[in-house]
């Protein structure tokens, strides 16, 4: 049984970081632009299909084709924000951003359905594992792991050690201020709402390297995880996307030992859970916008 | 500049306009017309073109549209054409509902066929039933659609739970020497996965056959991996997956494989069945040895299903391989219908229930279809299929025409 327990956490933690991938740019939105971008799961399938093209037809490996897959989700992200983000303003910008998020994942999914068809694929990966006392470390999920640590350093290092980086900040504190001291406000925003896409592009590909198989629907099972993750981190808190991923997985894969139906209960219970004690979540949004 | 508001309300009526554009590129509507003198027959049916279940409800539409459109090329059923009225139901059992009203109250249709899966066929043939429509289906043999114990229900397909009976059968048959010691019954959380893994488990388990697992798990694909690696961790000689789709088998292949977990034996309930979308999803070479239930396959020697998978390949290209069982499912539902309304010389619906609860055997791409009072097909042969080299073959019942050697045990994965 210990060694069942140690084999799951390892698998959750593992887990969490291609979770991760894919709720960074979630969060990363919410924080500088107020948006709850819902359109984030069929923006990491897109970035699976993207993957999955350069895959199969020009015969790119995943982490190479991540060099095309990112700067395209990367225009793809500022294309969105002009034609539908930016436009809206006033009081209710925030609820009706929402209803154009969702505009546009109903677009993107019909695309998708249309240039791919409903069947189910999947993105081969090598199946290459290392042993540890029996139990098999599999190449992708330690990559995708790796990966995630590394944009989530990247993207740490975008914001606190770059002028770009100290205009979103600033955005993110207070938008009338930013404009004030000369901060181009809407170029910030649009520009952060590509680099949040395209860190899906990561997601994506490591969603679909890892998963059972993705199809134009399959967007719908991820956001409601992915939100549930961004608000247990702390919505705005790129580091605690990934601690969440990574607690919420982990806690999902050591209960499934026991009650894999309950498994999925016991995620979201957790989140009612630490929000009891900490509305704000783990790093809660004040805390992320003093740093 | 115009107001925040107004710009919103063009923002929102160019992304609605664009989505129902692009949404109806995904799917449609009424397809098969007529240019007769007579009106035409409207047949009305909801089906999955999004949601869940899209790959087989998208299949479903293909089917029927087939179906259609071989009757119309024959003439159609009583001297008129065909027309189908197909509603999307995103895979939602609230949706299905308010489409056969829609279909039935609005849309007037003469005849409804059903919907793709069990869970949205419940719904929908209650629906049917108090407007006494017939619901002819291919895709709603779970316990929980008879259990209605609807007069007006006729699923042309194999009953849900009997689906692995052969199976069970062969394994009884084996000397105990040679019968696996364990086996693992991982089942995703669905009427039609459920009913049959458990039944088998209920035969093998009496046999000496210790169950080393069984749990049902989320049907999310996101859940797949850790049931999976638990399975694994089990080393059962066989697995008995209660799947539904490609991406579960495709999830506990990949997880096995990465465990170095090969089972001597591994049936999943459905999945293997989807042809060339099952292979490009886990590789034709880790496909060998794989096995399904099903009522029928490309190959049957069945006269009627060799000349539609004919037809089929002749009007869409490809090999009679890329074939799936939802569109022979689909083309058995109109084809019971058409000889029911052909007999009847009339499109009555309680002329049609009547005469399918007559005891009388009609004739499908699946084989032969005989109703009982609960619309079960009592006349369905179940067998079981494994991929073997590249190739889907009928290896259970070892009796039965066609039949050819099983490959056992299941050759190691391919990598």
């Amino acid at each position: 049984m210990v060694r069942e327990i140690l084999e799951n956490t390892v698998d959750g933690i593992l887990s969490g970081g291609v979770y991760a991938l894919m709720a960074v740019g979630l969060t990363l939105i919410f924080g500088v632009l107020d948006i709850i971008n819902v359109a984030q799961g069929i923006l990491v399938i897109t970035g699976a299909y993207l993957s999955y093209a350069l895959s199969v037809h020009l015969h790119i490996g995943l982490f190479l084709g991540l060099l095309i897959t990112i700067p395209a989700m990367f225009l793809l992200g500022m294309v969105i924000h002009l034609a539908f983000i930016r436009p809206l303003g006033g009081p209710e910008r925030t609820s009706m951003s929402l209803l154009a998020c969702f505009a546009v994942a109903i677009i993107i999914e019909g695309a998708l359905y249309w240039i791919f068809g409903p069947n189910f694929v999947v993105l081969k990966a090598s199946n290459a594992s290392i042993r540890i006392s029996g139990f098999y470390l599999t190449d992708i999920y330690l990559y995708a792991f790796a990966l995630a640590v590394a944009l989530v350093a990247a993207i740490y290092l975008l914001l606190y050690r770059t002028k770009f980086g100290r205009s979103v900040r600033a955005t993110m504190q207070d938008q009338t201020a930013a404009r004030l001291i000369g901060i181009n406000v809407n170029r910030v925003a649009t520009l952060t709402f590509g680099i949040g896409v395209a860190v899906t592009a990561a997601g994506g590909m490591a969603y679909g390297a890892t998963s059972g198989g993705f199809n134009p629907n399959s967007g719908y099972d991820l956001i409601s995880r992915l939100l549930a993750i961004v608000i247990l981190g702390g919505l705005g808190s790129i580091g605690g996307a990934l601690a969440a991923a990574v607690l919420m997985i982990t806690i999902e894969s050591v209960v499934d030992i026991w009650y894999p139906n309950w498994a999925i209960v016991v995620f979201y219970a957790a989140l009612v859970l630490v929000l009891t004690f900490r509305p704000a979540g783990l790093f809660g949004r004040a805390a992320v916008r003093a740093q | 500049m115009r107001p925040n508001g107004a710009r919103f309300l063009t923002l929102a009526a160019t992304a609605a306009a664009t989505a129902a554009l692009i949404a109806g590129c995904g799917s449609s509507s009424g397809t098969t017309t007529s240019s007769g003198s007579k009106s035409p027959i409207l047949i009305g049916a909801s089906l999955s073109l999004t949601g869940d279940f899209s790959a087989d409800g998208q299949a479903y539409q293909k089917g029927y549209e087939f179906w259609a459109g071989q009757v119309n090329s024959h003439g159609g059923i009583l001297g008129r054409k065909v027309e189908l009225k197909i509603l999307n139901d995103n895979s939602s059992p609230t949706q299905v509902v308010t489409n056969y009203q829609t279909l039935i109250n609005i849309d007037h249709v003469a005849l409804t066929f059903g919907p793709f899966s069990s869970l949205l066929t419940a719904p929908a043939s209650a629906i049917a039933h108090r407007y006494g429509y017939a619901f002819v289906e291919g895709a709603g043999g779970a316990p929980i659609v008879f259990a209605q114990k609807l007069s007006n229900v006729f699923d042309v397909s194999l009953p849900v739970a009997d689906e692995l009976d052969p199976f069970s059968a062969w394994i009884k048959s084996l000397p105990a020497s040679q019968r696996p010691a364990t086996a693992a019954y991982p089942m995703a959380d669905d009427p039609f996965a459920t009913p049959q893994v458990q039944r088998t488990q209920s035969i093998l388990q009496p046999l000496g056959i210790k169950t080393a697992y069984s749990k049902i798990f989320p049907e999310e694909v996101t859940a797949y991996k850790a049931p999976a690696d638990d399975v694994a961790a089990t080393k059962a000689q066989a697995v008995v997956l209660g799947s539904t789709d490609v991406p579960t088998v495709s999830s506990f292949m990949t997880a096995f494989e990465q465990q170095h977990y090969n089972p001597k034996i591994f049936i999943a309930a459905a999945g293997p069945d989807q042809g060339s979308a099952f292979t490009s999803a886990v590789g034709a070479a880790n496909a060998n040895g794989m096995m399904v239930p099903d009522a029928w396959y490309p190959g049957s020697r069945n006269a009627l299903s060799q000349a539609m998978v004919k037809a089929y390949v002749a009007k869409y290209g490809g090999s009679a391989s890329d074939i799936n069982a939802d569109i022979a499912e689909a083309y058995s539902v109109g084809e019971v219908v058409d000889q029911a309304v052909t007999h009847d010389n009339s499109l009555s619906n309680a002329k049609l229930i009547s005469y399918l609860h007559s005891g009388v055997t009609l004739s499908s791409v699946q084989g032969p279809v005989r109703f009982n009072a609960l619309g079960e097909n009592l006349v369905s042969t179940a067998y079981i299929f494994q991929w073997q080299n590249g190739k889907f073959v009928q290896v259970l019942p070892v009796s039965a025409a066609g039949s050819v050697k099983i490959l056992y045990p299941k050759p190691h994965w391919a990598s």
